[in-house]
């Protein structure tokens, strides 16, 4: 027969277990979180992942109400686990995140490779955030992390370093989905030299005041809040300083959809979806008008003046 | 396998409940847990209610091959509510992306219908869909004539490709699933190819023999 059983309730919509037993302590935690909550500024999560180092809000962070815990861990894009949006929730607990490295080479005078446990030890903060994705969904997220050009001046670019190009994560043996060749894996992205070191542009460590979960990107991975979503590469392991503008998984993929910049724009369409509204995820209507560079203008804007968006899509 | 009368009637009313239940269970959650949806319960039920139109529309069409390997010729007194089942889910998934995806803008609806091949694709399988319910009825094969409902209703055939296509355009990069529902659309579709070339090729006694009732396209 066709008809299938449909799979209305995939185990990862449950609360697992461990959570479910622990919900009266967890009960108790919130309540305790909601009497000390001005005491701590980093949001609390409720993801079990080891604490990061008490951090202060940055004045970058946006002042919206974050996004439940639970949708921005269990809604993601992360096609080496798969493509549908439950799969990197369900799969990445294999992702092997230690030991860990970070190059960074190409045009500079100090290449040298960073240890995650030496990423970690930089002074960290928070940064609300929003998150608007090519496909026309948002969301608010409380990343824990540090601006990319912290790290970046530490290799001393040269003249020639006129973009990054970001390499992510390849682990045949840990990601399913990259058996499938939706991508030509591994994933790289990249950005001009000066949106890399923008102070926007971070590399996010954590989430919700707790390491980041695989699944978004562990353990380190890009956040540029203004670009659409699949631009903020994960679980990141090259960043290469480069002369000539990199090509990136996507614009290998589909040229005319996926541009180099991404900006987020409402007036340049994408063949695929309208760009003028969103939906703040979980809410039913995309009621929601998207606002160039997702708000970010006041701040990103003059990167691009005299360009023409609707060219440099 | 002969069904009496009553028992086609109780077989009826099981598969209009069964084919109603999925509408119901997105209807119950999104109103007492949308939680169980995900993140994105809208979209999640834009795309079931996509996925159970496509699930009607090749179960419809396998009623005739079915019919034909089991000689069960009760099947198709099933036909029509299948299909307008498919048709019923065609048009509460179009009313989804209304009013979830577009908060019923309609300029933009019309620009997206335009611009965007996938949702032009869809929005035509619809619009020819519309026909197709409307001359559903008993009254309604009579008063076109058996010959000339077959005809129209043969619309099911680029009605269902262009479904497929539908879905197959609206993927980003892995089109397992859409490829899944095109090959078993190939098979059907198929098996009406062989069935009409042998018939041609004069099979034509036997072919009569199993001929369906008047007013039913193969």
């Amino acid at each position: 027969m066709l008809v299938k059983r449909p799979h209305d309730y995939l185990p990862s919509e449950l609360t697992p277990e461990p959570l479910y037993r622990r919900r009266r302590e967890l009960l108790r935690a919130a309540a305790a979180g909601a009497i000390l909550g001005a005491a701590g500024a980093a949001h609390a999560a409720s993801g079990g992942l080891p604490k990061l180092p008490s951090t202060a809000r940055s004045r970058f962070s946006s002042p919206e109400k974050p996004t439940e815990y639970k949708h921005v861990t269990r809604y993601n894009n992360f096609y080496e686990f798969g493509t549908d949006k439950t799969d990197p929730y369900q799969y990445a607990g294999r992702l092997k995140t230690r030991p860990w490295t970070v190059v960074v080479d190409g045009e500079c005078a100090k290449p040298r490779t960073f240890g995650i446990e030496e990423l970690l030890k930089l002074p960290l903060e928070e940064r609300v955030y929003r998150l608007r994705c090519v496909e026309a969904w948002s969301m608010v997220v409380p990343w824990v992390g540090f601006e990319l050009n912290a790290l970046l001046k530490q290799v001393e670019p040269n003249g020639n370093a006129k973009f990054v190009e970001f390499t992510t994560a390849l682990q045949p043996d840990t990601m399913p989905g990259v058996r499938l060749p939706v991508l030509d894996w591994p994933y790289v992205e990249g950005l001009r030299i000066d949106e890399a070191m923008h102070p926007l542009t971070i590399l996010a460590v954590g989430l919700y005041g707790e390491a980041l979960p695989n699944q978004n990107g562990a353990p380190v991975r890009l956040v540029v809040p203004w670009k659409y979503g699949f631009k903020s590469g994960k679980s990141i392991v090259r960043m290469r300083l480069v002369e000539k503008q990199p090509l990136t998984a996507w614009e290998k993929a589909a040229p005319h959809e996926y541009g180099f910049y991404s900006n987020v724009n409402p007036d340049v369409d994408h063949p695929r979806w309208s760009q003028k509204r969103e939906r703040r995820i979980p809410e039913f209507f995309a009621r929601r008008e998207t606002v160039i560079f997702n708000g970010y203008g006041g701040q990103v804007a003059q990167l691009y003046a005299g360009m023409d968006l609707k060219k440099f899509f | 396998m002969y069904l009496t009368p009553g028992r086609i009637g109780a077989l009826k009313a099981l598969v209009f409940l069964a084919a109603l239940s999925p509408f119901g269970r997105l209807a119950a959650a999104a109103v007492w847990f949308p939680e169980l949806l995900g993140a994105n319960p809208a979209e999640y039920i834009t795309r079931s209610l996509g996925d159970w139109c496509l699930r009607f529309l090749l179960v419809t069409l396998a009623v005739t091959p079915l019919r034909r390997f089991t000689g069960w010729n009760w099947l198709l007194r099933l036909r029509r509510m299948l299909g307008l089942f498919a048709f019923f889910y065609a048009s509460v998934h179009l009313a989804s992306y209304i009013a979830f995806d577009h908060v019923f803008d309609l300029v933009e609806i019309l620009k997206d219908v335009l611009k965007r091949p996938f949702v032009t694709v869809g929005f035509t399988a619809f619009l020819l869909l519309l026909p197709l319910a409307a001359t559903s009825t008993n009254a309604m094969v009579r008063r076109l004539g058996a010959r000339s409902w077959r005809a129209l209703h043969r619309l099911v055939y680029p009605i269902a490709i262009l479904g497929v296509l539908h879905f197959w355009w609206m993927v980003k990069r892995d089109v397992t699933e859409p490829a899944i529902y095109a090959l078993l659309l190939a098979a059907l579709l198929g098996h009406r190819v062989v069935h009409a070339w042998r018939d041609a090729r004069g099979g034509r006694a036997a072919a009569s023999a199993r001929a369906p009732a008047a007013g039913s396209p193969r």
